[in-house]
């Protein structure tokens, strides 16, 4: 009987069901506006805690913390970690971690300061040679993982007490100084004002450009574009953060120049996660690392080069590491890399390979480097620093974790 | 009948229930009535919300999350998770199984559960014995100690079955559980539900093969969209009845009439191939593999489970473990393809059986799913060309009826057919010449099969070869025009698919020649 109605009925029954689509089309719509659960909580989640951290600082110390000067120290202590942040997110994306960040960073500053000290290398041969030995490092340990298929959980902690042996093999564990003002100049110089607030305004512009063509780009596609109020807002809002916080940098010295290089290497990272075929298989293999290679990616070669890329980006923190502190010391960037892995995860990089983003490790960074300056402002003992920090990890993830329960 | 009546009548009943993902209605006021001890199907199209619905009654979907209630015995329940609803006597195996693929069968069958230790302390020996008994009610001969990992699909499938059976559950809930299983299993499986009957299990399971519903079930209900259409026992039905239920239109064929046929121009060869297992040269996967591929044609490979298929498959897409020998000719040229970025680039693509394992990347989007073969098509100096490659999924999410809300979303937030749609997507986006299908329709219902057949069909027009391995032996002979039986590693038999039947084909599969 049932049947009989719906074959006679064929036609009617079909504008019923686009009824009923289009019904629930209108209710989709209506869910979506009522319900938070659709948007992507995370960024918005971030950036309260960040407030949330900030003011708690501002409060406690007296309105010390969000001084230019203070913000100014935070942003430049937070751009050495905060590059090999961005490696080790991009890494960890790929399932992979480097244990070894650390003494990659000790070996490859120390080869820097040791050619320039005793062998009074110039500062430009100086700083190439620490990045290519950083490459070097990288290389090797690519290799075992990508070639040789040791876990990298065990090649990079080899590396971990390997790089800092040879490092201390070197140096003899004696400090390494006094370095060139030029090569200071990296680690300690500043952007004069005016060129700051001129390379502020050219990005405004440069973002302004990218949206709109964006835009215009997606029309070609036949692809629906943002409409234009949000496009004014992601204009207005980038920008002002941008000449906001370049204002505030320009109240003390300027620009600090270590930011502008950890900006442009994440803004560069940003872009090959995103937008490259390489990053899209940071990915993948990250995720599913089988169906990556049933899917023909390169999965060897792929890793081979992540590692090699963080291991230049340790080398390159390892560079402002000794020029920050005049020197290489015996002891230079112990537990970077548990820093930054705890900033990728604080960040939102999944421990499981294949989900993270750049800009969120950035946060991350930040978040830590916050809690590290607060903490010192507020005269609270390193040793109860380490239980604080230890503790917002945990509850970190663990926010997180609820969070993506509720979410399913 | 009075209100009595009813209620001691059903073991479980589901009363408007709703669940909502954000931006989906997965379920709209379904309802479902099992009476006790009966073997109950659900049915309905990909992405009709069946598999949410068992997930709400194993609690995955915890009570809160969706409006309704859920009667079992005559009380309300509100399963906060699935051990709750595994206390209540619910056991459910999912679509996607769920089993830790590096421990072992007994190991898995005991997972979550601490009876039979003491102090927290397992007795292997005895649960060894327990499991092996399971495991042997089920049909499976391997030792309780096997790796998980080592056994196909259909046999994971079984170990599945036999965890939920230990559980001893009132209702156990079967998400698909024949679609990787051939048919003598699948006969198997249904003498299991069937014993299980008559001790007084109720059993509910999923399936789009409405053959073997007609088969098992003595009732069925049927899923459109979210809502129950109806609930038929089984003398009621009939297959076109069901089908035109689940889809809301009359359909009469399962397959569409070929349209492309196949040309005598040769695309591949492969000759005296073999595969040797690892560190043992004089033991094969399979050997003496001779056949050849032709523009335009369907090649269906059919046999048991475990005849080598899946193995020979994957070897000629470069995906092996230990030594090939012979040779393999891409349109008359010798070629050696060790790795799937060499088959690629000489335009072969394989669909691979086990989707979870070896297809999704479960924490990407749909979008990346589906072009993550054929990224270097959209860009440039390695540069991705996004809004082109949106427009080219697009275009796929069309043609094949992907139920999304949008390119972007997880691709855990399809429903299991609708994950298989995107594999196939991101092959046909590779737009091989020589296509590779293993089981390609596994858990896609009979509208999208339909589809997918029509599409296969096109391909052929391109002038594609495919070569279709698949255990669906009416899908062998409706779709290919040739048809090459495997058993133990080695091809028995190649027929030109006229005149062929069944029975013939089971004949050689099983070796009863
Ligand atoms: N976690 C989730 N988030 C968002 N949407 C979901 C989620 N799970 C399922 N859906 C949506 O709910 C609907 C019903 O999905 P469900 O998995 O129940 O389908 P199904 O009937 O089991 O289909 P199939 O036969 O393909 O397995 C689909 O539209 C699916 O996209
Ligand atoms: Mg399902």
């Amino acid at each position: 009987m049932q049947l009989g109605v719906i074959k006679i009925e064929n036609d009617k029954k079909f504008q019923i069901k686009e009824l009923i689509l289009k019904k629930n089309v209108k209710k989709e719509s209506r869910s979506s506006i009522l319900s938070l659960r659709k948007i992507n909580w995370r960024p918005y989640a971030m950036v309260i805690a960040l407030a949330v951290i900030a003011i708690f600082f501002q409060i406690n110390t007296n309105g010390i913390f969000l001084r230019a000067r203070n913000f100014s120290i935070l942003m430049r202590q937070m751009s050495i970690i905060g590059i090999i942040t961005l490696g080790m997110a991009l890494l960890i994306i790929s399932g992979n971690f480097d244990l070894a960040a650390g003494s990659t960073v000790a070996l490859a500053g120390g080869v820097a300061a040791v050619m320039q000290v005793w062998y009074g290398w110039n500062t430009l041969s100086s700083v190439l040679i620490g990045v290519l030995v950083g490459g070097l490092l990288g290389t090797w340990q690519g290799f075992w993982v990508a070639y040789r298929k040791i876990p990298s959980f065990i090649v990079t902690l080899g590396g971990l007490t390997m790089f800092r042996g040879i490092y201390l093999v070197i140096t003899k564990g004696i400090t390494i100084t006094p370095l060139t003002k030029s090569f200071t100049f990296f680690a300690q110089g500043f952007v004069p004002k005016n060129l700051g607030m001129a390379l502020a305004i050219f990005s405004c512009l440069v973002y302004t450009v990218l949206v709109i063509q964006g835009t215009a780009s997606k029309k070609n596609y036949g692809i629906k574009p943002d409409s234009v109020i949000i496009m004014i807002c992601k204009i207005v809002l980038v920008s002002g953060i941008i000449i906001l916080t370049v204002i505030m940098m320009n109240y003390y010295l300027g620009i600090p120049i270590p930011v502008i290089i950890m900006l442009v290497i994440a803004l560069l990272l940003n872009f090959i996660s995103i937008k490259t075929v390489f990053g899209r298989n940071l990915y993948a293999i990250g995720g599913n690392i089988e169906a990556a290679r049933f899917s023909g990616i390169n999965i060897k070669k792929t890793i081979m080069i992540m590692f090699v890329i963080m291991g230049a980006l340790c080398a390159l923190s390892g560079i402002l590491l000794t020029g920050r502190l005049d020197g290489a010391t015996a002891s230079a960037g112990t537990m970077f890399e548990l820093d930054a892995i705890a900033a990728c995860v604080i960040g939102g990089t999944s421990l499981k390979g294949g989900k993270g983003s750049i800009s969120m490790a950035i946060i991350g960074a930040l978040v830590m480097a916050s809690l590290d300056n607060g903490m010192s402002l507020m005269n609270i003992s390193s040793y109860a620093q380490y239980i604080i920090k230890g503790l917002v990890l945990i509850l970190a993830v663990w926010f997180d974790v609820a969070a993506g329960q509720k979410n399913e | 009948m009075d209100e009595e009546d009813i209620v001691t009548k059903y073991i479980l009943e589901v009363k408007d229930l709703t669940k909502e993902f954000p931006g989906v209605i997965a379920l709209d006021n379904v309802s479902l009535h099992v009476k006790l001890g009966e073997i109950h199907a659900v049915i309905g199209e990909n992405g009709a919300g069946k598999s949410t619905l068992m997930k709400i009654l194993s609690g995955v979907y915890p009570y809160g999350t969706y409006k309704g209630r859920v009667i079992i015995d005559g009380s309300e329940r509100h399963f906060r998770n699935v051990r709750e609803s595994e206390e209540a006597g619910v056991a459910i195996i999912y679509q996607e199984l769920a089993l830790a693929n590096n421990l072992s069968i007994a190991e898995n069958i005991y997972l979550g559960t601490s009876k039979g230790s003491k102090y927290g302390i397992i007795n292997w020996d005895q649960k060894n014995h327990e499991a092996s008994e399971w495991i042997r009610y089920v049909g499976l001969e391997e030792q309780p100690s096997t790796i998980v990992m080592d056994l196909g699909v259909g046999k994971q499938q079984l170990v599945e079955i036999a965890k939920a059976l230990s559980k001893k559950a009132k209702i156990l809930i079967l998400d698909e559980p024949t679609a990787a299983l051939t048919e003598n299993e699948v006969e198997h499986l249904a003498n299991i539900l069937r014993d299980l009957k008559k001790k007084g299990i109720t059993s509910i399971f999923i399936s789009h093969k409405i053959q073997e519903v007609l088969k098992i079930s003595d009732t069925v209900t049927v899923i459109r969209d979210g809502k129950t259409i109806n609930t038929l026992s089984n003398y009621e039905l009939n297959e076109k009845g069901i089908i035109s239920m689940m889809v809301g239109r009359d359909f009469s064929h399962r397959f569409p009439e070929r349209k492309y046929q196949k040309t005598d121009q040769l695309i591949m060869e492969v000759k005296n191939w073999k595969l040797a297992k690892p560190k043992s040269l004089d033991k094969y996967v399979f050997k003496d593999i001779n056949f050849k591929l032709y523009r335009g044609e369907i090649l269906g490979i059919t046999g048991l489970m475990g005849a080598g298929r899946t193995e020979l498959v994957n070897s000629l897409f470069g995906v092996y473990g230990g030594e090939t020998s012979g040779e393999i000719y891409v349109c008359g040229q010798k070629v050696m393809i060790k790795t799937p970025e060499d088959a690629i680039r000489r335009g072969i693509g394989l669909l691979t059986e086990d989707r979870k394992r070896f297809g999704l990347n479960l924490s990407g989007s749909i979008r990346s799913n589906i072009s993550l073969a054929s990224i270097a098509k959209f860009s440039k100096y390695g540069y991705i060309n996004e809004n082109k490659e949106i427009r080219e999924c697009e275009k796929y999410v069309d043609s094949l009826k992907i139920k999304m809300t949008s390119l972007d979303n997880l691709i855990t937030k399809l429903s299991g057919g609708n994950q298989q749609k995107v594999i196939l997507a991101r092959w046909l986006m590779v737009n091989p010449t020589i296509l590779l299908v293993d089981e390609p329709t596994r858990g896609i219902d009979v509208g999208a099969k339909y589809e997918i057949y029509i599409l296969m069909d096109a391909l052929l027009k391109n002038g594609i070869g495919i070569v279709m391995v698949t255990s669906e032996l009416p899908e062998a002979l409706s779709m290919s025009d040739r048809v090459l039986i495997m058993r133990e590693g080695r091809l028995v038999k190649e027929f030109d698919n006229n005149n062929l039947t069944e029975e013939i084909i089971m004949k050689y599969a099983t070796g009863s020649d």
